[in-house]
């Protein structure tokens, strides 16, 4: 049988070791660390935390690594309240957001923090998004219309169209759901993944777009839209609660009946 | 010093920052024909634009009876006749065909039955000068924000405009003649210094709301406009203005969005009694935020603040019932469960007043020109300088902004800065050579500040400068508290001097960045501490115990602020414009502001 290894640049080393002394409430936190400046592998480092001067979110146990035992940690990090996507990792064994992440609701002892898996490392706990962006621009997502808009007005919309945006229209570009999806894992160069599909099909689904036809046009490829297999990881991890996977049937639903139209 | 090798870029113009404003200029210059660059150090959609939740204001009228004249009276009341009413009149003049813009761009705005755009009541706004409630806060749910910051960052990429993302701008180039020729910036990723070269450069960076301790404002808001326009030796304007947002998660200090009191929410304290109505007796809790924050202020001080230590308030929506908070409010039932652990639809919201918003900023006239006293004229430009957002103060929110003006502002403004842009500048137009020495004295704080090797860590200076901001420039402020922030806020800065950055490597060197910011923030934080001690009256969100009314006859004016390199403030003054822009509305002069 054939055995796999990781390249020998790639294996991790354990790190340093972060003791928290006297802590009243200690939790032990296991950091990925890997930086392109020292040509070191990357390692494993660990920090004890005193969660009793700590806030209850992951994201205030790495910024108080960062403000106080280890300035060099390095991630991404912005409203610090679940809608900006800045801070998306893998938190104990799942992609989430760091800052709506409970400390508490963390299993187990040790509570290991990776980067966003399967994509490039720029740093520490930053993945490089560039193809994922490129991706979202491919699908043109904006609103595209051949009948001219109202000179003075709104064009108009009932509540119960404007619904069908609700589930949709509140991604917030984390990625959580594309770097969970084993599909997008092995066909990310060319597979669109749960996250650009749900947004393609936001404007599908919009009463006021009028380029669904085109837009069906682009996506219907063996890889761009076909690579999802339904594992459904992608409805599991989003931290907004959305659910890609049923975007994506939509989508696939919608080219079957124009097919037999 | 190390010598570093700088990529130069030229551009017809440049933009710093792509939240709502930056995003609305960008698109909006390439639309004109402009080669514009947007530099960013975070990628649009992080932008703090995607946490505003409640609206953008915009007198549509979809949902009883409005005017924009109406508008136009209560911005000029909520900013307590701090505004310069020829820009508000623009502001509010304009923002109907800017909504709908924003609609027609795609924005997921909630609906009436008729298919319009869904309009809430919020704080200040009103109907007849004051008479009716107004509903006039275009809503997307509780997420106008996200969708309006998504919607224009695909609005740019439909107009295929150029970014520059993860880069960190950190200073402007200046010629010998005083003419805003670029920007100095960080490539994060590749860990490399770019020069941006434009005809003109838009900072559009946003508030500085990290300078204190407890804000709702993110991480990322540093006010690094700001910081480099007071190392260009320019002046900042109306900085002792902070709002305090009535309803910030007590603890994690996260917003809740002041439409939960528009859908009809409402505070009360510890003996369950609805306070508001005795402080605006008309308004209630939609009085303007400066009055609600100082009443839950005064009722916490005076024993009725609920918790174990009675040091906040209580939000009420239960009596909303399920279906309305899912339908118009679910953002805010989402946050208050994951920061409060609250079930909205069974208890209230534990809450208290949080930094939120900067009224003041880099000083600009309705185009987005930054404006200065020069040679006693108090509206000269600064050639090839614009601003606009947060950052800037056009004033189009005087002493206090009401609630969803600010979304409305970002692109107003916005797009008023690409008009500007279209009618004095010439697309492809040759770049002047700069002098030699343009960038030097940029490159040496850089290099000084990245092998900066003291004995604090930039963390804890940032520390004390919050906790220094939160007790002494609070929302009620005397001349004790104020003199004693401003010696100590002053030692904070001094101390800047001997920070300590640990990280040595250049690619996604945030504890370096954090400390460029930091800078940004300290100056901003002895000027606004400073501004806040001169001014002996209230107005607005600058309450003085000691002087408790407003003194139009002395202090109807802007307060210009600089600061030196050592952290030195030096204050003077411009006039309100009082007038209007056109006759199409009269200038309302100054009354005593009762809600």
């Amino acid at each position: 049988m054939a055995e796999f290894t990781l390249p020998k640049n790639s294996k991790i080393q354990p790190g340093k070791h972060h003791a928290a002394e006297g802590a009243k409430k200690p939790r032990t936190f296991k950091i990925y660390r890997w930086s392109p400046d020292d040509g070191q592998n990357p390692r494993m480092d660990t920090f004890e935390i005193d969660l009793s001067s700590c806030g209850p979110m992951v994201l205030d146990a790495l910024l108080k690594i960062k403000n106080e035992v280890d300035s060099t940690l390095t991630l991404r990090r912005s409203c610090r309240e679940g809608i900006c996507g800045s801070c998306a990792m893998n938190i104990d064994g799942t992609n989430t957001l760091a800052c709506t992440k409970s400390i508490d609701d963390c299993k187990g002892g040790e509570i290991s923090i990776y980067p966003l898996p399967h994509m490039p490392v720029v740093k520490d706990l930053v993945p490089d998004l560039t193809h994922f962006y490129a991706q979202f621009a491919s699908i043109k997502p904006w609103l595209r219309t051949q009948s001219p808009a109202p000179s003075d007005a709104e064009r108009l919309q009932s509540p119960e169209d404007r619904k069908k945006l609700d589930g949709l229209y509140e991604c917030i570009l984390c990625a959580c759901c594309s770097t969970s999806c084993p599909s997008y894992w092995w066909n990310g160069d060319k597979y669109l993944g749960p996250a650009i599909l749900l947004q393609a099909y936001r404007w599908i689904a919009d009463s006021r777009d009028e380029d669904t036809g085109e837009r069906l046009d682009d996506l219907e490829d063996p890889f761009k839209l076909y690579r999802c297999h339904t594992i459904m990881n992608c409805a599991r991890t989003c931290p907004k609660g959305l659910n890609p996977a049923k975007a994506i049937a939509e989508i696939k639903k919608l080219i079957v009946e124009r097919r037999s139209a | 010093m190390e010598s570093y090798k700088v990529q130069q870029h030229k551009f017809d113009v440049i933009v710093v920052g792509a939240g709502g404003a930056g995003l609305r200029a960008t698109f909006g210059l390439a639309e004109k024909g402009l080669k514009a660059a947007c530099i960013t150090k975070v990628f649009p959609t992080r932008s703090h634009t995607v946490a505003a939740q409640g609206g953008i204001a915009a007198a549509l009228a979809n949902m009883g009876e409005d005017d924009w004249r109406f508008h136009f009276y209560d911005t000029i009341k909520g900013g307590d006749w701090l505004g310069d009413q020829d820009a508000i009149e623009y502001m509010c003049k304009n923002a109907p065909a800017s909504v709908i813009e924003l609609e027609h761009y795609g924005v997921p705005f909630s609906r009436t039955e008729e298919g319009k755009i869904y309009q809430r009541p919020f704080g200040g706004m009103t109907t007849h000068y004051g008479k009716g409630t107004a509903q006039r806060t275009c809503a997307a749910a509780d997420r106008t924000g996200h969708a309006i910051l998504h919607t224009l960052y695909q609005q740019a990429l439909a107009h295929d405009a150029t970014f520059f993302i993860e880069y960190f701008a950190t200073d402007l180039i200046f010629d010998d003649e005083g003419v805003c020729r670029g920007v100095l910036a960080l490539d994060l990723n590749e860990g490399t210094l770019h020069v941006f070269r434009g005809q003109a450069v838009v900072l559009a960076t946003g508030g500085y709301g990290r300078a204190y301790f407890s804000c709702t404002s993110a991480h990322t808001c540093t006010g690094d406009g700001g910081g480099m326009v007071l190392r260009a030796g320019l002046a900042l304007q109306d900085l002792e203005f902070v709002q305090f947002h009535p309803t910030g998660i007590y603890g994690a200090g996260c917003l809740i969005t002041e439409g939960v009191r528009g859908e009809g929410g409402y505070l009360t304290n510890a003996k369950g009694e609805r306070f508001m109505e005795r402080y605006a007796p008309s308004a209630k809790d939609l009085a303007s935020r400066d009055v609600v924050s100082r009443a839950e202020t005064i009722e916490i001080r005076e024993g009725r603040g609920v918790g174990e230590h009675g040091d906040h308030t209580h939000l009420n929506l239960m009596h909303l019932g399920p279906e309305v908070i899912h339908e118009r409010l679910p953002g805010i039932a989402e946050t208050a469960r994951i920061f409060a652990g609250v079930d909205v639809t069974k208890e209230p919201i534990p809450v208290l007043p949080t930094v939120h918003y900067n009224m003041g900023g880099i000083p600009t006239n309705y185009h987005g020109e930054v404006v200065q006293l020069k040679n006693g004229d108090p509206d000269a430009v600064v050639p090839g300088l614009f601003a606009i957002g947060e950052a800037a103060c056009v004033s189009v929110h005087g002493a206090n902004r009401l609630g969803s003006n600010s979304l409305l502002d970002l692109v107003v403004f916005g797009r008023a800065v690409a008009h500007r842009c279209a009618e004095i500048i010439k697309p492809d137009s040759p770049h002047k050579d700069l002098p030699a020495s343009a960038l030097d004295k940029a490159l040496a704080r850089f290099d000084k500040l990245r092998h900066a090797d003291g004995d604090t860590p930039t963390a804890d200076i940032r520390l004390k400068m919050q906790k220094t901001m939160q007790s002494d420039a609070a929302v009620y402020r005397t001349q004790e508290t104020l003199a004693e922030g401003c010696e100590k806020i002053s030692e904070v800065h001094a101390s800047f001097e001997n920070v300590r950055v640990s990280d040595r490597s250049m690619v996604w060197n945030s504890d370096l960045v954090e400390t460029l910011e930091l800078s940004n923030l300290l100056d901003q934080a002895v000027a606004t501490m400073h501004s806040a001690e001169q001014r002996k009256e209230s107005r607005g969100a600058h309450a003085r115990e000691d002087f408790p009314d407003r003194d139009d006859a002395e202090w109807m004016k802007h307060t210009l602020v600089w600061i030196d390199e050592k952290g030195k403030s030096r204050f003077d003054f411009r006039p309100v414009h009082s007038n209007t822009l056109t006759d199409e509305v009269e200038t309302v002069p100054p009354k005593k502001r009762v809600y």
